[in-house]
């Protein structure tokens, strides 16, 4: 077998443009044939797709070295428990993260934001708080705040959207005083909106608030620095980043860690246990109650390893080349027939096109797509606040990844240009 | 593959463009209901007039949703009007029967003692035979059978003065 794209060395300090006939060779889904079309796979901020070597360090584990970790002293459970770290580790590094202290496993990121809501949130918030989040957010960072709201009495306060669809800053001063957290999204997984994240952390800072980053759509897309956003606690979910599913991250600042109480009990978590009381184990152990997803944790470590093989910064010169494509492509061929919502500019947003087209609705547009073998999401995103703010019941959406083209662009034209005929008035 | 056209009928496309009994109706005196399909945000408004004699007098479809949805509901507005509540939920049954899944399943309860109808009952489908297709793409089932659990719904208010 070839070398995987991912290891390509690279000249330290300069951007190696991504060779994606050579990525694509790295994901086998993608050589399956949809009836007489190859797969067009825009439909990556849902969830990525998996390399190789991914699917591979998963398999060798299960193969090889499978035994529950931090338990035995026997060989492979001391391996299995090995590899289970080095992934921290891996995960730290590509989070920019000073220590892997900081990196607790989770299941997806949805699990990393109610861990803050119920441990940190419930310990610190109730009546008279305030947190301040935004318009665009996913229903992951809204439903576990609307939670706490209904049961503690706490007090949520939305940035609005502008209307070029970035965010509207202008009231930020009024809506930040006295919150007690910020919890914002770095990217729109419907607009693609790129959000000031290290200004609303400094703003919260000031304010005396914690500043939480919803990463879902940004880790996998842009580097990230977590010290350099700024923020208290990042999240986000390893199978939109090449990873298995089941597996997501939070990071968290060790001394916050250190100082909220325990999420979910049982085995792996706590130090101590007497049939009156408990004590709990060392972060970030603390948090990761019962037997982890091993193999989920090992195969996160390689799709890490894997997209900084490729170089994240070559990442999002790929996504900007192509988003700047896209839009000109689908443009310049429908005109006033497609809407595509979010910021114009591909530099202030990511490879995540929400399109209106004429008046077909975005599931009959996606079942048309699908003939084609071209894969995207038609519905409301998990985000029916900003649907509602945009004044659209859906969209659809054609994302784009590190295996995309600009061949799988015009794909996507064609297709488009095929509903367009099928749904004429 | 199943063909577009096996899901996309004319007729299905015809009740898409031209939506029969669109609008609606002043809530109260008619009676206000809406569905929604939590997959997709398809959202569905139903208004029924129910004369004393339980007979639907006037119906009226809101809302909006894909060209599955919004023409099963427009079919079963001319469906059901003028119809008696006991005959709309023949007909609801024998399509959802068509669309081959169980009320229970579709409603994540059982209408008590309520059996799926079965071929021999009497009731014609009509232009609802179109949306046959739909059962070859099993996503779009919950856009077919939208309306006609939001009118479920809505009869069983009106049933029990809710
Ligand atoms: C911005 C954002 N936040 C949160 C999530 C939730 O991710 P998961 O379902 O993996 O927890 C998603 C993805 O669906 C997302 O795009």
């Amino acid at each position: 077998m070839s070398e995987p794209a991912g290891r390509a060395t690279r000249q330290h300090g300069e951007i190696t443009p991504l060779d994606v006939a050579a990525i694509r060779k790295d994901f086998p889904i993608l050589s399956q044939r949809v009836g007489d079309h190859r797969l067009v796979y825009l439909d990556s901020a849902s969830s990525s797709q998996k390399p190789t070597v991914v699917l591979d360090a998963m398999s060798d584990y299960y193969e090889t070295t499978h035994a529950n970790v931090h338990r035995g002293v026997y060989g492979i459970a001391a391996e299995a428990t090995e590899r289970f770290e080095a992934a921290r580790e891996k995960v730290a590094r590509f989070i920019g993260a000073p220590s892997s202290r900081g990196v607790v496993f989770t299941k997806n990121v949805t699990e990393a934001i109610n861990l803050v809501a119920y441990s940190w949130g419930r310990a610190n918030l109730g009546q008279g708080d305030a947190i301040l989040l935004t318009e665009l957010e996913h229903h992951a960072n809204l439903v576990p705040w609307l939670m706490l709201a209904e049961e503690r009495g706490v007090e949520l306060r939305y940035l609005p959207l502008a209307e070029d669809h970035t965010l509207d800053l202008s009231r930020l001063d009024e809506l930040i005083d006295g919150v007690r957290l910020v919890s914002v999204s770095a990217m729109s997984n419907v607009l693609g909106t790129l959000t000031p994240v290290r200004r609303l952390a400094d703003a919260a800072h000031a304010a005396g608030a914690l500043c939480l980053v919803d990463g879902a759509q940004y880790a996998p897309h842009l580097r990230t620095d977590v010290v350099e956003l700024g923020c208290d606690f990042f999240g986000f979910t390893g199978h939109k980043a090449l990873g298995p599913t089941g597996i997501g991250v939070l990071w968290a600042r060790p001394e916050l860690l250190e100082a909220m109480p325990a999420f979910l009990g049982g085995g792996e978590m706590i130090r101590d246990v007497r049939l009156d009381g408990w004590t709990p184990n060392e972060v970030p152990w603390k948090f990761e109650a019962g037997t982890p997803p091993i193999a989920e944790v090992i195969g996160l470590g390689a799709a890490v390893d894997y997209l900084e093989g490729l170089g994240m910064e070559a990442v999002r010169e790929h996504e900007v080349s192509l988003t700047g494509y896209a839009l000109r492509t689908l443009t310049e061929r429908f005109g006033d027939d497609l809407t595509i919502h979010g910021p114009p500019e591909p530099a202030q947003r990511g490879g995540v096109l929400s399109f209106a087209f004429q008046d077909v609705h975005p599931h009959d547009v996606s079942q048309v797509l699908d003939q084609q073998g071209v894969c995207v999401r038609a519905g409301h995103h998990c985000a029916k606040p900003l649907m509602r703010r945009l004044g659209v019941g859906a969209t659809a959406r054609a994302s784009l990844y590190v295996y995309n083209d600009t061949d799988d662009v015009d794909a996507l034209a064609e297709a488009l240009g095929d509903a367009s005929d099928f749904f004429a008035f | 593959m199943p063909g577009l056209e096996d899901l996309y009928r004319e007729i299905i496309l015809d009740h898409y463009r031209n939506p029969r009994n669109r609008g609606e109706l002043d809530a109260p005196p008619a009676h206000r209901v809406e569905g929604f399909n939590p997959l997709c945000g398809d959202e569905i408004v139903v208004f029924l007039d129910v004369d004393d004699g339980g007979r639907i007098d006037e119906i009226r479809i809101a809302g909006q949703g894909c060209s599955i949805s919004q023409s099963s509901a427009s079919m079963m507005s001319s469906a059901v009007k003028g119809k008696t509540i006991g005959e709309a939920r023949a007909v609801t049954r024998a399509f959802k029967s068509m669309m081959s899944i169980h009320e229970s399943e579709l409603d994540g309860e059982a209408t008590d003692g309520e059996l799926p109808a079965s071929p021999s009952d009497d009731v014609k489908l009509g232009d609802l035979e179109a949306l046959r297709g739909v059962v070859k793409f099993p996503v779009r089932i919950k856009c077919a059978t939208l309306g006609w659990n939001t009118l479920t719904q809505g009869l069983d208010e009106v049933a029990t003065g809710a």
